[in-house]
């Protein structure tokens, strides 16, 4: 089967059973792309991966590497679109209905129920990050740290977050 | 503007109608560029609610948990959910065109580099400490939001719930939340109905 087709086909039936932020998947990729198609080995992916969560956006953007290993650039195009476009198409169906419900009594009263939920799921995101990655007791520190200060101060995060990075590069 | 202060009566959505298509993408591709570790969703908070107010705090939040709940990317549905709610299907593709410029060319350079070189880039170490700071942001959001969201014992203890549940012990989404949804509801409709909210 063509390489293009088998992206689409694993990403698109990923798209919309990616709960949780979407890092939910990634195992699966990693098994079918690496243990079943043999697109690329398991350091490769592992490397990826690295890559993705370094930089900024979602950590599923390693998928564009497996599809730019696969197939190319093209095959970079068609694991983003196929895993991001469904899910994206679904949140914008869900943000239309909810704007036709401006004014609307239950709205109130779901968006008040709702702010419970969004806290929760902010720290249990929180809390999976921490235990996503290898967080020795410098990096704990930095997290700490980071916490305290954009709590009590108006800082601009990214003054905090660029001193993250020079006292991990120093310790 | 100090955090304790609440953003006040901001006009309904945003002062002075909605903001441009190109407004709402440079706002975007600077919270793209700077999105690192997982932090998106309070760099959104941050720039949208409180710096720009063309959000109000509840509804920002309820599309944060409906963003949260929903399959893909936290940060990705949220662009797209504040992009369509201030300029409809055009305000999506500019929010997420935005917010997802950097990263793709960032990702896509950084792969091209390794797949030619065979190691990764040599900038790991300042970026994991980003990362653990990015964190530590996620974690000040959440407190943020908790103090305006949060006022009585019940919420606090859903939230709690799900945080542990979901993030400590990796309870599966939807029965945590067909749990906690039914007497978040319940709680707040008493609340409307006795007038507090």
């Amino acid at each position: 089967m063509n390489v293009l087709l088998q992206l689409a086909l694993l990403f698109g039936g990923l798209s919309l059973i990616a709960f949780g932020g979407g890092s939910g998947i990634l195992p699966a990729v990693q098994h079918e792309a690496v243990d079943v198609q043999h697109w690329l080995t398991g350091r490769e992916f592992i490397d990826f991966f690295a890559i993705a969560r370094a930089a900024p956006g979602p950590g599923s953007t390693v998928v564009m590497l497996v599809g730019l290993k696969a197939a190319g650039a093209l095959g970079a195009v068609v694991a983003a679109v196929t895993l991001f476009g469904p899910s994206s198409l679904l949140m914008f169906a869900a943000a239309k209905g909810w704007r036709t419900l401006e004014g609307a009594a239950w709205r109130r009263t779901a968006e008040a129920a709702l702010a419970p939920i969004a806290v929760g799921l902010t720290f249990a995101t929180g809390l999976s990050l921490l235990q996503g990655t290898e967080h020795g007791w410098v990096l704990y520190g930095i997290t700490a740290v980071s916490m305290v200060v954009l709590t009590v101060t108006d800082w601009h995060p990214g003054i905090v977050l660029a001193a993250g990075g020079v006292v991990s590069l120093l310790l | 503007m100090p955090n304790d202060v609440a953003p006040g009566p901001v006009p309904r959505g945003m002062a002075g109608g909605a903001p441009s298509l190109g407004a709402i993408f440079g706002c975007f591709l600077g919270i793209g560029l700077s999105s690192f570790g997982g932090g998106t969703t309070a760099w959104m908070r941050k720039e949208l609610v409180r710096k720009r107010g063309w959000l109000e705090e509840r509804p920002f939040l309820a599309g944060l948990a409906l963003c949260q709940i929903a399959p893909g990317p936290n940060g990705m549905n949220l662009a797209v959910f504040v992009g369509t709610n201030l300029r409809g299907m055009r305000g999506a593709v500019a929010a997420l065109g935005g917010l997802m410029l950097p990263p793709v060319v960032i990702v896509m350079a950084a792969g091209l580099l390794y797949l030619r070189a065979g190691t990764l880039p040599g900038v790991q170490n300042v970026l994991t400490g980003v990362g653990a700071a990015a964190v530590g942001l996620m974690f000040a959001n959440g407190v943020q939001i908790a103090r305006r969201a949060i006022r009585s014992a019940v919420p606090g203890l859903l939230a709690t719930a799900l945080a542990v549940t979901i993030g400590l012990l990796h309870a599966p989404l939807l029965p945590a939340l067909l749990v906690t949804f039914p007497v978040s509801w319940v709680l707040a409709r008493r609340a409307r109905r006795q007038g507090r909210v």
